[in-house]
């Protein structure tokens, strides 16, 4: 694990509730990520993905506490908070928010606004940053003569490239994207998907890409981490995963998404996910597992290894039946 | 097919259409009036028992034609005959009573139930609104209805408020309130898209079953994954049109119009082996006001030829094979 | 084994939750301190209104002690320009001028809460209608129209409360007008129109839940306005002759030289009653306000103030 670009140990987030009581909502989230390559943070609403990238970037309110260490060339910029964080944001790690094509002001241009982060993070100014503004504009696809255009006179595919450029104003060597594409018609999708795969490849871009939407991560991340209740409960590379399941609650998922050829049954998954205002015993998926046996109420699995870079937290990885 | 043999729901050549304001500098100009083609020219149908996907991208006007055969936005031309009965010429009275035949679920579960009522006022409202049935009769219709779309028992969830359940829950409040009155037609404006994965198969399955009791189910959806693998018939749309229909198996397993290839090649499958000549077109879809000329598909079209932007191609039956029919020159 | 459908979700147990009205209407208020104050105050001048002929022994306009008398142990705040305790007197006030508040904000909600659901539930022209309406009525300046209509139609308590109610209601129009825009085109209103449901049950089952705490919070601040313009009406010459209203009192006042003579105690009082009632009602349908418009909290923005953990020492066994 030594050398990656960006290693996160131990990453806890709890949040202060106004009845006292504090929501674990990242529970000992550890990973890692190199040059070039992306990683996708799989789970549904209310598991700690988003949080956990918050957390990165250090945009957590003040009713939230950290914990743990974030490596940046081995330097654990969380160390001092908001200190040891805010050197780094924008200039080395940047995000690229849920919803972020609509998140443009719509008073000013679109140039304007991409160039603001190189004024803000002293990157880059005047004619610099506006002839920088039109190289991203081309690197992301978008013509540069559009750097004089409001938010409203592009279209939705082409606000959420320039919110791309925007976060890759500072020259950053991780992207943190949540839910990129999540709001766009398919075929836009390919298209956003395309330009991210590129960013990594050929520009050596980290990326952390953040959905609910696992074939989205299986066509285009090479490692995933799939999250439940606020933990990563099964992370490898993402063929191992698919071909290699080794956690019920991946395997399920999976069985939970159609797709355009599988004749299989779509199941849901019973149940909802456990509350995190309080401390669990034993696995968090238990109530809803169809490998569940007593041990699972008090035992809590850990994440050990189960192959190949492959890790799950499952007392019975090795029962799980793979998906085909 | 209802009693005469026919599909239940068939809806002929619908235009609709949105003036834009030409504004104060337009009017002195006179410049012509300009339109948002929502819908040019749509024909399908649909059977009892029988559930038909309507797929595109935002903007192809699948939503649009789904309000206008409830009547919830005028139509400017064109035939909606449910049961045989034309949809378009119905009275305000006329069409109140027959709303109770065709229903509609929304998108948004968040949205969709008032979070002023109990889950018991929501279902109910409909035999409210059609004077239907003593209270007693209700609360045992709204008891069925939710124990019918998996809510039970019903008694635990009768007295709650939206807030207190999750969006799973509400879609099936939702879709409760629709079924109470024993609609004959039901859509769909995209049931599950915003649930999560682990909950939309039971939503889908809930659609699934009432489709084999013999309901007639129109399903709007971006995804085609999911129309593949529950609809039987799939009419995919782009910009204002259907561009290919048939039997949901064969237009994914054997489409026909470039589009159609286009958009299933760029679907994210399951499995991170499978490798697709992936077909990604360029630009996004035109906007509905300037429609292009010929096909309307030939400006980002990878097999156009010329005699594409000037013709333009109506649907029509492949040969060899029924029911499945694509509107391409070159198919 | 591999994964099995095991049906529709098992209902959990839902948590103890207050209904909606409690949340957005009562909480607020009682959870926020000066909002508490505030109604504290209120409620004392309320209760003043209200058992204020337990209080006071006869007429409150008697002369009972000389001619401003400075305040003692007899009379606590002294007597006006007539002898008359000013204690006596603020408290019969107390009921004239809330009476003419409460029912002038009544007036004008009704008004304004009608247009406003009205005009902005059926649009189109009769929207068009009501707003260029309410445009004339915001145009006209509210003191002079106010000192024309109770010169002409006469100077009782009721006119004065018609007035003002007929003057301040285009706020509260165009308030509930936006709201009301805004909630008939939530999903579920849609839903109800596509069930088959007329204008009137949309309106009142599902419109009108959802604009009346708006309404609500609005009227308690036009009873501030309302308060506030009756006192200067008064005070200018045009109240009712025979009631006795706080802005009376100060009319009074005036007119019987209290400031030559130095009596603060005959001018200052009923301007503080008017004032802290004004404050009380205003800071209350703030509170209110501000609990029904989320857009309004910025705490959100305040973030990378997070706390870091440092890691704890280890410790020796």
């Amino acid at each position: 694990m030594s050398g990656a670009l960006l290693e996160v140990e131990d990453l806890h987030v709890w949040f202060d509730l106004p009845n006292g009581k504090q929501l674990h909502a990242v529970q000992g989230v550890s990973f890692s990520i190199d040059a070039g390559t992306r990683l996708g943070m799989v789970g549904e609403s209310g598991c700690g993905k988003t949080t956990t990238i918050l957390a990165l970037m250090g945009l957590l309110p003040q009713i939230a506490t950290l914990s743990g260490r974030v490596l940046l060339d081995g330097t654990n910029i969380l160390e001092q908070g908001e200190e040891t964080i805010a050197p780094h944001r924008w200039k080395d790690i940047a995000m690229v928010f849920q919803g972020a094509m609509n998140a443009f002001d719509p008073v000013r241009r679109i140039g304007d606004q991409i160039a603001e982060p190189m004024e803000l993070h002293g990157y880059a100014s005047g004619r610099e940053a506006q002839h920088r503004v039109r190289e991203l504009l081309e690197t992301v696809g978008i013509s540069p003569t559009r750097a004089g255009s409001y938010p409203h006179e592009l279209s939705g595919g082409m606000r959420q490239r320039a919110a791309i450029a925007m976060s890759l104003a500072c020259s950053p060597r991780v992207l943190l994207a949540d839910e990129p594409t999540t709001a766009l018609d398919v075929m836009v999708q390919a298209q956003v998907l395309e330009l991210l795969t590129y960013l990594s490849d050929e520009l050596g871009l980290a990326l952390v890409f953040v959905t609910h939407d696992l074939p989205i991560v299986a066509q285009t991340c090479t490692r995933a981490a799939v999250m439940y209740a606020g933990r990563i409960v099964e992370q490898g590379p993402t063929e191992a995963l698919y071909h290699e399941t080794r956690h019920p609650y991946t395997r399920m998922l999976w069985a939970a998404t159609p797709d355009l050829e599988a004749r299989d049954d779509v199941l849901s998954i019973p149940g909802v996910p456990p509350r995190l205002d309080a401390e669990l015993r034993g696995c968090p998926f238990a109530p809803r597992c169809y490998l569940a046996a007593s041990r699972c109420a008090d035992d809590r699995p850990e994440l050990h290894s189960v192959g190949a870079e492959h890790e799950s937290a499952c007392h019975f990885a090795s029962s799980v039946e793979v998906v085909a | 097919m209802s009693a005469n043999g026919r599909p239940l729901l068939e809806v002929e050549d619908l235009v609709v259409r949105y003036p834009i304001g030409r504004g104060l500098s337009g009017a002195i100009l006179r410049r012509p009036h300009q339109h948002v083609h929502a819908v040019s020219g749509v024909s399908l149908s649909v059977a009892r028992g029988e559930m038909v996907a309507l797929v595109g991208e935002s903007g192809c006007g699948k939503t649009t034609t789904a309000q206008a055969l409830l009547r919830l936005v005028h139509t400017d031309s064109g035939s909606v005959s449910f049961d045989g009965i034309d949809v378009t010429a119905l009275s305000q009275g006329e069409l109140r009573s027959l709303r109770r035949r065709m229903q509609i679920i929304y998108q948004d579960p968040y949205e969709s139930l008032d979070p002023r009522f109990r889950v018991a006022a929501t279902v109910a409202e409909p035999l409210v609104i059609h004077d239907i049935g003593s209270r007693s009769e209700r609360r045992d219709l709204v008891t069925s209805a939710l124990e019918q779309v998996g809510l039970a028992p019903a008694e635990l969830f009768a007295d709650r408020y939206p807030h207190e359940l999750s969006g799973g829950q509400r879609q099936r409040v939702a879709i409760a309130a629709s079924l109470v009155l024993g609609p004959e037609l039901l859509v769909a404006d995209e049931p599950v898209s915003m649930l999560d994965v682990s909950v939309r198969a039971g939503i889908l399955g809930i659609l699934d079953e009432l489709r084999d009791q013999g309901l007639a189910v129109l399903m709007i959806t971006h995804d085609l994954s999911t129309a593949a693998r529950f609809a039987d018939r799939i009419c995919v749309m782009y910009l204002g049109r259907i561009v290919e229909e048939g039997p949901a198996r064969q237009v994914i397993d054997d489409p026909q119009h470039p589009y159609t290839r286009a958009l299933l090649s760029v679907v994210p499958r399951r499995d991170p082996r499978h490798r697709a000549e992936v077909q990604i077109l360029r630009g996004e879809t035109p906007n509905p006001i300037e429609i292009p000329s010929g096909c309307r598909f030939h400006p980002r079209c990878p097999i156009a030829i010329d005699a594409c932007s000037e013709t333009d191609p109506k649907l029509q039956a492949k040969a060899g094979a029924s029911g499945h029919r694509v509107a391409c020159i070159r198919a | 084994m591999s994964p099995v459908q095991t049906g529709a979700p098992p209902a959990e147990e839902a948590p103890a939750t207050r209904s909606l009205r409690w949340r957005s209407v009562a909480a607020p208020i009682l959870q926020n301190k000066s909002a508490l104050v505030a109604l504290a105050m209120l409620a004392f001048f309320v209760f003043l209104a209200v058992f204020g002929d337990l209080l006071i022994a006869g007429d409150p306009k008697a002369k009972v002690g000389d001619v401003f008398e400075p305040p003692s142990r007899e009379f606590w705040l002294g007597t006006d320009g007539g002898g008359a305790s000013m204690v006596d007197l603020l408290i019969a006030g107390a009921r004239v001028s809330l009476l003419i508040g409460f029912c002038a904000a009544a007036i004008s909600a009704v008004i304004g809460g009608t247009v406003g659901i009205v005009s902005g539930f059926f649009g189109g022209k009769t929207d068009t209608a009501l707003m260029r309406l309410t445009d004339y009525f915001l145009v006209i300046p509210d003191v002079p129209l106010m000192i024309v209509i109770a010169a002409l139609f006469g100077r009782s308590t009721w006119n004065i409360i018609v007035i003002i109610g007929i003057i301040y209601w285009t706020f509260t129009a165009r308030l509930i007008r936006a709201q009301t825009k805004s909630v008939r085109e939530r999903v579920y209103v849609q839903r109800a129109r596509a069930l088959g449901a007329g204008n009137t049950r949309l309106i009142v089952r599902h419109v009108l839940p959802q604009v009346t705490p708006l309404l609500v919070a609005n009227t308690v601040l036009l009873i501030a306005y309302a308060i506030f313009a009756e006192t200067f009406i008064t005070f200018l010459g045009l109240g009712d002759p025979s009631a006795i209203s706080w802005g009376r009192l100060i009319e009074n006042a005036f007119t019987d030289d209290a400031i030559i003579n130095e009596a603060w105690w005959a001018v200052i009082p009923p301007g503080l009653c008017v004032m802290f009632v004004v404050l009380a009602c205003t800071i209350i349908g703030q509170t209110m306000e501000d609990a029904l418009n989320p857009r309004l909290r910025t705490g959100h923005l305040s973030v990378r103030r997070f706390r870091v953990l440092r890691p704890k020492p280890e410790v020796e066994s």
